[in-house]
């Protein structure tokens, strides 16, 4: 495996097609060792879909493992004495929630990937920051929540943090007329999972009627489209609402998820969703999980190189998507670029999983 | 104050832990020093002595010792 240091040199959106394939089939095939090795569970799934490491010449051949199978089994790959946190994704009352188990060099790992795409995004310095959530959102220190996870997560790239909402949940708009009249001129990054920011900021300031200048800010959010999608809200009205509310140009989505937390899939200028050097997606059809075409929609695989405490460097969502192509977004990024267009309909009827949404 | 009672201070505040512990906390081995009380001990510090810390530096903040290595680049001599 590469150590980190060599892991971090990457350019975050640097390596085309070749050296991308070669990188991660060398990266995945020792992880997948790794947690063969580690994990009792995930080498009985490997052996049972007959591959081994060490004949796989692509990482397109290794198996993913269904992302819910991290709501059924505690899979990790470390000792308990070496875990440093476990992040849930939390689920409703009586619902089954992931536990992603990490250990100090894992978590550290996400936290230094995620710096290199923000730093990519928002450029090197550490700006003001609004928290489009709740502090209560933190509380319990001891177990945290998917949603509490990525708001910490993000937090590093802000400074003087501020929530926009009070631990009820409601827009605490002198708060923010507060924290903008010290701010003034700069810009402003605000965070917050996407359907927290419809809900409760964005509906709140047009119920009001409160007025905010955010002309100079830039939103990232995260956290799936389902529930917008219900209320039959696009991306595109998404966009245009919150510019009427406060004038705010950019707005970038991110796809992410608990079990691969650090190297998530940042929207570009254009709307497409990115593969940093350190993940990779693939799109399966459904028939027979052979790979689709460009275009074509299927089930949304995600690869990343960084769990190494817990056997999630392979996952099969429950999202569907379509490759938009290869090295050559106009945004000029390298790397695949995709689009996820929602929940596949059978999970949802099972009521599995909130997970992306509700975070 | 000195700066070695501001560096203290900044984390029996923001960890919540007595003075005489401070100096042996590590970062995500001690149950104060979770990340939530990181971004808190970020803070802290970055009031304590008016500078604004890198993020590759806010991720290397890992004990109380590398702490005090990290702010002599911020030009704070502990």
């Amino acid at each position: 495996m590469t150590d980190e240091s060599a892991l971090l040199a990457l350019p975050p959106y640097g390596l085309i097609r070749e050296e991308k394939h070669a990188f991660l089939t060398g990266e995945l095939a020792a992880l997948t060792r790794l947690h063969a090795e580690r994990c009792p569970a995930y080498a009985r799934m490997l052996s049972a879909a007959g591959v081994s490491p060490d004949t796989v010449t692509s990482f397109e051949q290794l198996p993913p493992l269904p992302v819910r199978l991290f709501k059924e089994f505690d899979l990790k790959s470390v000792p308990d004495e070496a875990l440093a946190k476990t992040v849930t994704s939390s689920g409703t009352t009586g619902q089954q929630v992931s536990r992603v188990y990490l250990d100090r060099e894992t978590a550290a790992l996400q936290s230094r990937v995620l710096a290199k795409i923000m730093q990519s995004t928002l450029g090197g310095a550490r700006l003001p920051m609004i928290i489009v959530d709740s502090p209560a959102t933190l509380q319990n220190r001891d177990r945290f929540t998917a949603r509490g996870a990525g708001i910490l997560g993000f937090s590093l790239f802000g400074r003087e943090k501020v929530y926009a909402l009070n631990e009820a949940m409601e827009l605490d708009v002198s708060g923010l007329h507060a924290f903008l009249a010290r701010h003034e001129g700069e810009t402003i990054f605000l965070f917050g999972f996407t359907f927290i920011v419809w809900q409760y900021f964005y509906a709140e300031l047009r119920r009001s009627g409160a007025k905010l200048d955010l002309r100079n800010a830039v939103l990232v959010h995260g956290g799936g489209w389902k529930k917008l999608a219900d209320q039959a809200v696009s991306r595109a009205q998404f966009h245009d609402a919150l510019r009427d509310v406060c004038g705010i140009e950019r707005v970038l989505d991110y796809y992410g998820m608990a079990e691969q937390a650090g190297s998530i899939f940042m929207e570009c200028e254009y709307g497409h969703l990115h593969a940093p050097a350190w993940s990779d997606v693939l799109i399966r059809r459904p028939r027979d999980f052979s790979l689709a075409y460009i275009g074509e929609t299927g089930l949304v695989e995600v690869i990343s190189v960084l769990p190494r405490s817990y056997p999630g460097h392979v996952l099969l969502t429950e999202d569907e998507g379509v490759l938009l192509g290869e090295d050559d977004c106009p945004c000029g990024r390298k790397g695949k670029y995709f689009t996820v267009l929602g929940r596949v309909r059978h999970a949802e009827t099972r009521g599995c999983s909130d997970t992306y949404e509700s975070r | 104050m000195t700066n070695q009672e501001k560096y203290l201070n900044a984390f029996v505040a923001a960890l919540e832990v007595a003075p005489g512990e401070a100096p042996t906390l590590t970062y995500g081995e001690s149950k104060s020093w979770d990340s939530v009380g990181h971004m808190a001990l970020v803070a802290a510090l970055e009031d304590a002595f008016d500078i604004m810390m890198e993020m590759d530096d806010i991720i290397d903040l890992s004990s109380f010792d590398k702490g005090k290595e990290i702010l002599r680049k911020y030009a704070v001599e502990i």
